[in-house]
């Protein structure tokens, strides 16, 4: 298939405007020597037709879509209504650039500045940039930018925060003159107040906790920001599943500076893990300081409300090596799809969707703890996952499952020696009763 | 046209565009005691799911599109995005996989990633890909990561990163983000790197050379071999910002000429759509001495399947979450299979065509400080209708009244008044006529009807924005109904 | 149009000195150039400054520029107007749009500087 307009009359004629004999004559500019003489070694072009039955044929070899799944862990199984699909696959947003000029670029810029507003109202905070690439590397620039605001050197991050995003934080920081150290976790699954307290100090830019964290436990943000604050530091809140956001308090009540997290969960499909979204928001005092793209509302020169791009000075096109980030390219058409499953589901709808997430999951703790040589690994509240420790291992009951047919929780033995023996189960609106009723069952089968 | 409204003006207590199945669990209401719970969000919305649709379908009416316009955004690539693509990345076996879902359930989705690397690798002559960075800027970033693993790794980390005054923001942004001080070398009279100044520049100190090729003028740096020379000679690394390899695909790869790391962008060479500012992709090629550092995980084709290798001693460590943008990639290898290895190297040959005839069609009429040939863009300047007062955006903003998206101006530095214009491949020759006739009108008109540019655009859904008020006095959300 | 009795610097900055107190502003050129302020940070009172060192940032929407300080001394007065009203730098470059008010240290620093002669004669020359 090919996707060129020209006729071969045209090319000629173009050819014959320009004064160039053949299109070989117009790379003339890359010296002989140089140039490849061979045609490339790819596969042979397909037609469409071709095409869909050969990616048809390789998705074939996922396996995973015939099981129930119980995974969660950063990446959640949500309903997405229809509407989100339809309307974000329109041509008009999916295929633009960046709205860099503004009068032809009004759809996208609104819907990034209703996606502000909507981000600052789910957080709790004053404003909000128009996304990074996903949760992970927004919570390594809410440290980059805690460093940039405190001037100081250190940050105590939870060793609850996710993995994934405390390994990337590290690897943010490693050439740059910041130290991270870990806070463990208590008993409840929740940060060690006193570990913190013991390991902050007037060198600490930030404190980075995760609510609900990565053991499925949501945190006492007022009692970590307190602390934080205390030592003049800052409090960073990253959210890995937003949903939550729909229940549970606004860490920018509980006093939260800034809020990195993770978008995904907001009308976004698993899709092996990306195209996610980076959310990201903070207090207005630290607006020059914050990266990533803004729109902001101004006026057209009759007057009409319209939007722009806004304080671009902050970013690398004009600061360059002194802007507040390199990021460029963000994820705005992931951006377009939460502000329409945002503005679908309404304030009602998110609320509905996380007390669901909320009672299912509960509802599955319960059966599942009830069960004999099944524990509870942790005392604090939870919202749609939770932990849970077998008696001689994980290993034989996510055997026992998977041969069900069932996908069960994510094992936590690589990502944390001591739970060992535990793995983090996820319930969304998406499983009914009897899904989990049926988990329940074949855990029960297994253990007894 | 009247402005559509905010969502949030249009929203009013119990509508709703949304309903979930009753909850089917036995409720526990005093399960909520002891969590802390949000109150109300004041001014969230709630509206009709038609209220949504018409919203959206509106808002979409007032945006510029490749589907609708012809958008020759400079050093963007606006090409058309094969909507097979789009198809293919929706198949629900590739959308709804689990990223921690047990590997021998997903050998699909790394079969996919494992075949594009092989696709990548064969395109660019490197010798690993990783395809984790999420867009161009994020390749960049890991790119130094790389380097600056590698020279350690040497004992000799270094402290200063060369980049041609020419370059693209991100390039001396990604650098200082990995903690590296950046020293600008100035460009000759071609518009290409001075081997004297980089000669000057690249001392014991200089850990790398970020070069773009062909360049933000669209020039190819001929000299690249001797370029290559020069950095390695002195310790360094050579990495080449692939931004504009759509003008190379089968007619050079980097990978055989001295370049050491190379970032692509899947959402410029390789058809994805940019979605009014991603998702992207930026997979980063390596040559063999710094595949060590390259990111985990690294998928591994054995015996038995596809693996995730995690455990690389010498890694930089993750970039990002999971293993990148997975449905952006399986787009791009779409368009690679699409294509075939005729139909990429056509995709160079008719982008620089096209941008040929369009400089050949307007030379003389807007001012090109560079004479050096070019390749798939060209970048004009204002100078001519400078002198009447004309400045460039006013040009780009009368193109809107054209019908048709105004070029680049905010780079490259090194040319005031900058318009940079890139075609594309895929464009018609109506299409290209077109915008020629609408610059040569414009032309015209700044010396007879200036007042008509200053002014412009005047078909547009807005007229043009007071960028100024917006900056002195940030309104960066709907904070409630004004008076 | 420059004022007779200030001394600038190659960056386009001004100096106006009374006694010891030396106040500080961007020219004209310099307002020109960036086109509309929108934003001016500004160092805190009491700070030291070295010669060359960055006194704060002048932003416009699509360009930024460091002030550099032309002489030694302590920041004694910021112009807080700057805060609400960054256009008076548009509007009144080498009066109420000044920037700060140093202390100085070091008299001689002057000397570094160029007259109004000088610097209308640096404008008109291919440097700048």
């Amino acid at each position: 298939m090919s996707y060129i307009s020209l006729s071969d009359q045209d090319k000629k004629e173009m050819l014959d405007r320009i004064g160039v004999s053949s299109l070989d004559d117009l790379f003339c500019c890359i010296p002989d020597e140089i140039r490849l003489k061979r045609e490339l070694r790819l596969p042979p072009p397909l037609t469409e037709p071709e095409l869909v039955r050969h990616f048809e044929t390789i998705g074939g070899k996922n396996k995973e879509h015939i099981h129930l799944s119980f995974l969660g862990a950063g990446a959640y199984r949500h309903h997405i209504p229809s509407i989100v699909d339809y309307l974000s696959s329109r041509g008009e947003f999916i295929s633009p650039y960046t709205p860099y000029q503004p009068e032809v670029s009004q759809g996208t810029l609104q819907v990034i500045f209703e996606y502000q507003t909507l981000v600052c109202q789910l957080t709790g905070l004053e404003i909000s940039n128009a996304s990074l690439y996903e949760g992970a590397s927004a919570a390594a620039e809410a440290v980059l930018m805690a460093e940039r605001i405190k001037g100081r050197s250190r940050i105590q991050v939870a060793g609850s925060v996710h993995p994934q995003y405390r390994e990337v934080i590290r690897t943010y920081v490693k050439n740059l003159a910041i130290q991270v150290e870990e806070v463990g976790y208590d008993d409840k699954g929740q940060v060690d107040i006193e570990s913190l307290k013991r390991q902050i100090d007037n060198g600490t830019s930030a404190v980075v906790c995760q609510s609900p964290n990565f053991l499925g436990v949501v945190e006492n943000l007022d009692r970590l920001s307190e602390v934080a604050h205390q030592n003049q530091a800052l409090f960073v809140a990253v959210v890995a599943e937003a949903a939550s956001l729909g229940l549970l308090q606004p860490p920018g009540a509980a006093g939260a500076d800034i809020v990195a997290g993770e978008g995904q969960s907001l009308g976004l499909p698993l899709s092996f893990g990306g195209p996610y979204l980076g959310f990201m928001a903070c207090r207005k005092e630290f607006l020059r300081q914050f990266p990533g793209r803004i729109a902001g509302e101004t006026k057209d020169v009759e007057g009409k409300r319209g939007f722009v791009l806004t304080l671009s000075t902050r970013e690398q096109h004009i600061r360059r090596e002194k802007a507040t980030s390199n990021i460029c390219t963000n994820q705005a058409w992931c951006a377009l799809r939460a502000t329409i499953f945002l503005e679908t589901l309404g304030q009602e709808g998110m609320r509905e969707l996380a007390y669901q997430n909320f009672q299912k999951a509960n509802y599955a703790l319960g059966s599942l703890s009830a069960i004999k040589g099944v524990k509870r690994k942790f005392g604090g509240p939870v919202f749609n996952e939770f932990v849970l420790e077998f008696e001689g291992g994980y290993k034989k009951v996510a055997d026992h499952l998977l041969s069900n047919g069932v996908l069960g929780g994510l094992d936590l033995g690589p990502f944390y020696p001591a739970l060992k023996d535990c793995a983090l189960f996820c319930v969304t609106e998406v499983h009914s009763k009897a899904d989990i009723d049926r988990l329940a069952g074949l855990v029960e089968e297994v253990v007894r | 046209m009247s402005r559509e409204p905010l969502i949030f003006e249009i929203s009013a207590a119990t509508k709703k565009g949304f309903a979930l199945p009753q909850l089917d669990v036995p409720e526990k209401k005093d399960a909520l005691a002891g969590l802390p719970v949000r109150a109300a969000m004041p001014g969230f919305p709630q509206v009709s799911e038609v209220e949504v649709v018409r919203h959206f379908t509106r808002l979409s009416q007032a945006n510029f599109c490749i589907d609708t316009s012809f958008y020759p955004l400079g050093s963007c690539t606006m090409k058309y995005n094969p909507k097979i693509n789009e198809r293919i990345a929706a198949l629900p076996d590739f959308q709804g996989s689990h990223p921690y879902a047990p590997q021998d359930l997903i050998q699909g989705n790394l079969e996919v990633l494992k075949t594009l690397e092989d696709c990548l690798t064969e395109i660019t002559g490197m010798d690993a890909i990783t395809l984790q960075p999420s867009a161009g800027a994020h390749g960049e970033l890991v790119g130094m990561m790389l380097i600056r693993a590698c020279l350690e790794d040497r004992g000799d980390p270094r402290q200063i990163v060369l980049i041609p005054d020419s370059a693209h923001g991100t390039n001396p942004s990604s650098a200082h983000t990995c903690g590296y001080r950046v020293r600008e070398v100035k460009s000759n009279s071609n518009g290409t790197i001075d081997l004297d100044a980089l000669s000057r520049e690249m001392t014991g100190e200089a850990a790398a050379l970020m070069v773009t090729n062909p360049n933000t003028l669209g020039v190819f740096e001929w000299d690249i071999l001797k370029i290559c020379e020069i950095v390695h000679a002195k310790g360094g690394l050579v990495y080449m910002d692939g931004a504009n390899m759509n003008a190379l695909v089968g007619k050079f790869r980097p990978g055989d000429m001295g370049i050491d790391v190379i970032h692509l962008n899947l959402h410029k060479t390789f058809s994805t759509p940019h979605g009014g500012g991603g998702p992207g992709s930026g997979p980063v090629g390596v040559k063999k001495h710094l595949e060590p550092f390259l990111p985990v995980p690294i998928v591994e084709r054995g015996a038995a399947g596809y693996r995730l290798d995690f455990s690389r001693p010498k890694s930089i460590g993750r970039v990002r979450s999971f293993y990148g943008n997975f449905l952006v990639m399986l787009k791009a290898l779409a368009y690679i299979h699409s294509l075939g290895a005729a139909g990429l190297k056509e995709v160079a040959e008719i982008a620089v065509l096209n941008s040929n005839y369009i400089r050949k069609s307007l030379e003389g009429v807007y001012h090109l400080k560079y004479a050096s040939p070019t390749l798939h863009e060209c970048v004009f300047s204002d100078k001519l209708q400078k002198e009447r007062g004309i400045l460039n955006i006013d040009i780009a903003k009368r193109l809107i009244d054209y019908g048709i998206h105004p070029p680049t101006m905010s780079f490259p530095l090194i040319v005031p008044g900058a318009l940079m214009i890139e075609p594309t491949e895929t464009e018609s020759r109506r299409d290209l006529d077109q915008f020629i006739e609408a610059m040569k009108a414009i032309a015209r008109e700044a010396v007879e009807t200036p007042e008509v540019l200053k002014s412009a655009p005047h078909v547009a859904p807005v007229r043009r924005l007071d960028e100024t008020a917006a900056a002195r006095n940030p309104v960066l959300r709907w904070e409630g109904p004004k008076e | 149009m420059y004022p007779k009795e200030y001394r600038f610097t190659k960056d386009h900055e001004w100096v106006k000195v009374e006694g010891d107190t030396a106040t500080i502003g961007i020219t004209d050129f310099a307002q020109k150039q960036l086109g509309d302020v929108v934003y001016v940070e500004l160092p805190a009172v009491g700070k030291t400054l070295d010669v060359h060192q960055t006194i704060g940032v002048v932003e416009s929407v699509k360009a930024v520029s460091d002030v550099y300080s032309p002489l030694s001394g302590e920041v004694i007065a910021i112009n807080e107007d700057l805060n609400n009203s960054p256009e008076t730098l548009n509007h009144d470059p080498h009066g109420k749009g000044w920037i700060i008010r140093l202390r100085l240290k070091n008299k001689s620093d002057l000397d570094q500087l160029m007259t109004v002669g000088d610097y209308e004669k640096f404008l008109e020359g291919p440097a700048s």
